[in-house]
């Protein structure tokens, strides 16, 4: 009971604010609206019992990813008052096409549920009392099975990182 | 528990409000906004599976993902800076240095 009422308070806030967050002129305004869709994700992740993803969510996304965007938007003039949608046949389309691969996609979950307990799908979790903490898990699969992706996920973000410096950098002598 | 389905649909509706922000708006800063709810969308989607079956592994690619979020929002942000130290343009209509 408590758990569905979490889950719907952050659930109607991600969607509100994500759809707040396409439509608004102001590039700013539109950062706020992201930020406050990825902290009700972390909340979301912590009501799925994901303590590590929590805090990661709130530190890499929040502070580090969307703070990167804001500092881009400030740095770059936006002001100038343009026509923010390309086009509107455009957006009627890419709301239409929204609106029904949402309905089909909802109407085949809302199927899959009623099919519950027929032999294919989705097993039943464990209370969310007799869990312990997984944090530990985490570290031991991220460590253990997972530790090839893991390195190369660091060399992804080393070249990342070059890159990035690469291309943001001012060529003085250009050959 | 709440049934997983829940879980599915928030994230379905995540990543079409994202896909539809990724079509329709100019600015290419806000495109690379839409990008990123995209792959948080996919986020909720594997720790909801990795709880629902009690196995972290979900937890751990989404961790990949937020690390693959990370490299894409600084490389995407400094093509952004050098294309506007060149154009002087954020939007995406008027990039059309490729196009002929």
């Amino acid at each position: 009971m408590l758990d569905s009422i979490v889950f719907y308070f952050f659930a109607s806030i991600a969607v509100i604010s994500a759809m707040l967050m396409i439509t608004r002129r102001n590039a700013i305004h539109s950062a706020v609206f992201l930020i406050t869709t990825l902290l009700s994700t972390a909340g979301i992740f912590l009501q799925l019992r994901a303590e590590f993803l929590f805090i990661a969510q709130i530190i890499l996304y929040v502070g580090g990813i969307m703070v990167l965007f804001i500092f881009v938007i400030m740095l770059v003039r936006l002001d100038v008052p343009l026509p923010q949608i390309r086009s509107p046949l455009r957006q009627r389309i890419a709301v239409f096409v929204a609106v029904i691969v949402f309905a089909e996609a909802a109407y085949i979950v809302w199927k899959a549920h009623a099919m519950q307990g027929q032999g294919i799908l989705i097993p039943t979790a464990a209370p969310a009392d007799k869990l312990p903490p997984n944090t530990e898990d985490l570290a031991r699969s991220l460590f253990g099975m997972y530790l090839l992706p893991f390195e190369i996920a660091s060399v992804l973000l080393l070249v990342a990182m070059i890159g990035a410096v690469v291309m943001a950098k001012k060529r003085t002598n250009t050959p | 528990m709440m049934p997983i389905g829940h879980y599915l649909i928030l994230s379905l509706a995540l990543l079409l409000i994202g896909a539809a922000g990724v079509i329709t708006r100019r600015n290419v800063i806000i495109v690379l906004m839409s990008i990123e709810l995209i792959l948080n969308a996919v986020n909720i989607n594997l720790v909801a599976f990795s709880r629902y079956y009690g196995d972290v592994a979900g937890q751990v690619f989404a961790l990949f993902i937020i690390a693959d979020a990370a490299a894409e929002a600084a490389v995407g942000l400094g093509i952004m800076i050098a294309f506007f130290r060149n154009r002087e343009t954020v939007l995406a209509d008027e990039m059309d240095l490729l196009k002929w």
